[in-house]
């Protein structure tokens, strides 16, 4: 007893000198993280094999949320997909309505009324804006960050409200029909959207300021979940992503559609790609989609009022009053109703600049009132392919923030 | 968009009239039908020469003709980001052998996509290093995206082994 050493700085001096030498990782380990973990915000399980807390390897398995969307789609008529394409994803649920009534316009060569694609523009952005606030604010979250994820919930709550106001639900909006939208825009929605625009603003100013500069939150972001501008190329990565490498395509730039061409608005990009340029992307995103849909509001006032719906009798829906009073449009509502709009055969692709990147819908018509079949271009499903070139060797802390910018939602992942 | 989409077809047919079975331009889209055999030289002939270079996969997936022979036809949207055109290469998988030569080599991209079209349309990829079920379970029987697979058909669900 008298021989060990009373003093830690004696004990010191006594450890073994091959203890250094003691490799401690020497068998990698395998951690299941998922589906359902409180970290991330979807449902989807990594199998991370790890060496301590370095990824070394994983494997992404997708698929819960699976719930047959094409199947269900070539059964029912080209109308009764469209609630269906709400559900691809809860944030932005209007843009995947758009992109699949503009690929059954396509099909039937119908041309949209003025006012109905500046309505549709006006809810498209309001949507992207939720997204892009809920891909910020839950990433802060998922940091250990309380205030600027309620930033972010408090400006999507206005944003809802908006959509609320305008469509009639909060989240699965189905506001956009065939041919048009589901009414116009209530004449107090205006005045009412430009003070949301303004209290927005604030609040991302808010999140701005305890967020961009925040050293903690810019030594979580800056340099992880790095990819070279090369692989986002070869692994079809769209979107904010994209944009963050540096490759400005916005294919409301590229491809326009809509009215597009007629607003001003600028496409952020990024210079390196980690996760502090995508957060800035959308950051930037949800400024210049504040300034279409002011540019939105104000062509709308100047149109005033007309109709939204293009007048085609394949698409239309007679006014209800000639509905009750004459029998052809009781006719037509009743084929309307049981059938739905009969696209000429053929195939057509067409996609739209989601929150998420390129959302594309590849539509097959026989001819008949029922869609043969109805391909979704998953933007999420496509982002979240090359997420192991991200991780690998990266801390598996950094597996956050990396799974929150790619911002898969589980919904349009996983169909 | 027509012009561009007929010039892409042009040059197409001109470099490869035995691969090239038949075009459209319909919408607007250009669209190849190209022989399942030289399907990865038609893509790599379409990444590689300068003037289309379609460097991005931007969709792939597979339609049941189900009465028609061959069966099957994968339809590949290619997009371009230095000219910003777009084309569509299709080609015909027959029922009895449904097989067709993996993109991977060519975009990387490809490696889900396929493996969601193995999973719902029972179509194999040769050379795919990984093709296993994407959205679904290993345990479910047979391919759903089939028009000969019942809507109202169920399976029970298999829990995780462990």
């Amino acid at each position: 007893m008298d021989e060990s050493p009373h003093l830690l700085t004696e004990r010191r001096r006594e450890t073994p000198a091959d203890d250094q030498s003691r490799d401690l990782h020497s068998e990698h380990q395998i951690l299941n993280m998922g589906p359902s973990h409180p970290a991330s915000h979807g449902t989807v399980k990594f199998v991370i094999e790890l060496d301590g807390e370095t990824i070394v390897d994983i494997d992404i398995q997708v698929g819960y949320l699976h719930r047959a969307f094409e199947k269900e789609c070539e059964s029912g008529t080209w109308y009764q997909a469209i609630p269906y394409t709400d559900r691809l994803n809860y944030n932005s649920a209007i843009l995947a309505n758009l992109g699949y009534c503009m690929a059954v316009e396509k099909l039937l060569g119908l041309e949209t009324l003025e006012r109905c694609q500046w309505l549709r523009v006006l809810a498209g952005e309001l949507a992207r804006i939720a997204d892009h606030l809920t891909r910020c604010g839950a990433a802060c979250l998922e940091l250990a960050a309380m205030t600027p994820f309620l930033f972010g919930i408090e400006s999507r709550e206005l944003t809802w409200d908006l959509l609320e106001m305008l469509c009639g639900a909060r989240v699965t909006s189905n506001f956009i029909r065939i041919g048009g939208v589901k009414h116009d825009m209530p004449p107090e929605f205006p005045n009412r959207c430009r003070g949301s625009i303004a209290k927005i603003r604030g609040l991302l100013r808010d999140f701005d300021d305890v967020v961009t500069e925040n050293r903690i939150f810019v030594d979580r972001l800056r340099e992880t979940g790095l990819i070279s501008k090369e692989d986002c190329i070869r692994y079809g990565v769209t979107g904010p992503l994209l944009r963050a490498c540096g490759v400005p395509l916005d294919l409301r730039k590229q491809e326009p559609y809509l009215v597009y061409e007629q607003i001003d608005f600028d496409v952020p990009i990024g210079t390196v790609g980690d996760n502090y340029d995508r957060y800035l992307v959308c950051v930037e995103e949800m400024h210049q989609s504040l300034r279409i849909v002011e540019q939105c509001l104000d062509h709308l006032e100047k149109m005033g009022p007309g109709p939204v719906n293009v007048d085609d009798p394949r698409v239309r829906w007679p006014a209800k009053g000639r509905v009750f009073n004459r029998m052809e449009e009781l006719i037509q509502q009743f084929k309307s109703v049981t059938e739905g709009p009969r696209v000429p055969a053929g195939e057509g692709y067409f996609a739209i600049e989601s929150a998420n990147g390129e959302l594309g819908f590849y539509l097959v018509s026989d001819g008949s009132a029922v869609p043969y079949k109805v391909r979704c271009r998953p933007p999420s499903l496509i982002n979240l392919q090359p997420m192991p070139l991200m991780v690998r060797g990266a801390l598996l802390a950094d597996l956050i923030p990396t799974f929150d910018f790619i911002n898969m939602i589980g919904g349009e992942c996983d169909r | 968009m027509e012009d561009h989409g007929s010039e892409i077809l042009r040059r197409a047919l001109a470099a490869l009239p035995d691969a090239i079975v038949d075009t459209h331009a319909r919408l607007g889209e250009a669209t190849l039908l190209v022989r399942s055999e030289q399907l990865i030289g038609v893509m790599r002939f379409l990444r590689d020469t300068a003037g289309l270079e379609f460097d991005m996969l931007s969709d792939l997936t597979c339609v049941d003709y189900l009465g028609e022979t061959p069966r099957f036809e994968m339809v590949y949207h290619l997009y371009s980001l230095a000219h910003n055109h777009r084309v569509r290469v299709k080609s015909r998988v027959s029922e009895e052998d449904p097989r067709i030569d993996s993109c991977i080599p060519v975009w990387p991209a490809a490696n889900w996509l396929e493996r969601e079209v193995w999973d719902l349309y029972g179509i194999r990829f040769n050379g795919h290093p990984d093709l296993r079920r994407l959205l679904l379970y290993e345990e479910f029987e047979g391919h759903p995206l089939r028009k000969d697979y019942p809507k109202e058909k169920r399976q029970p669900l298999i829990g995780p082994r462990n």
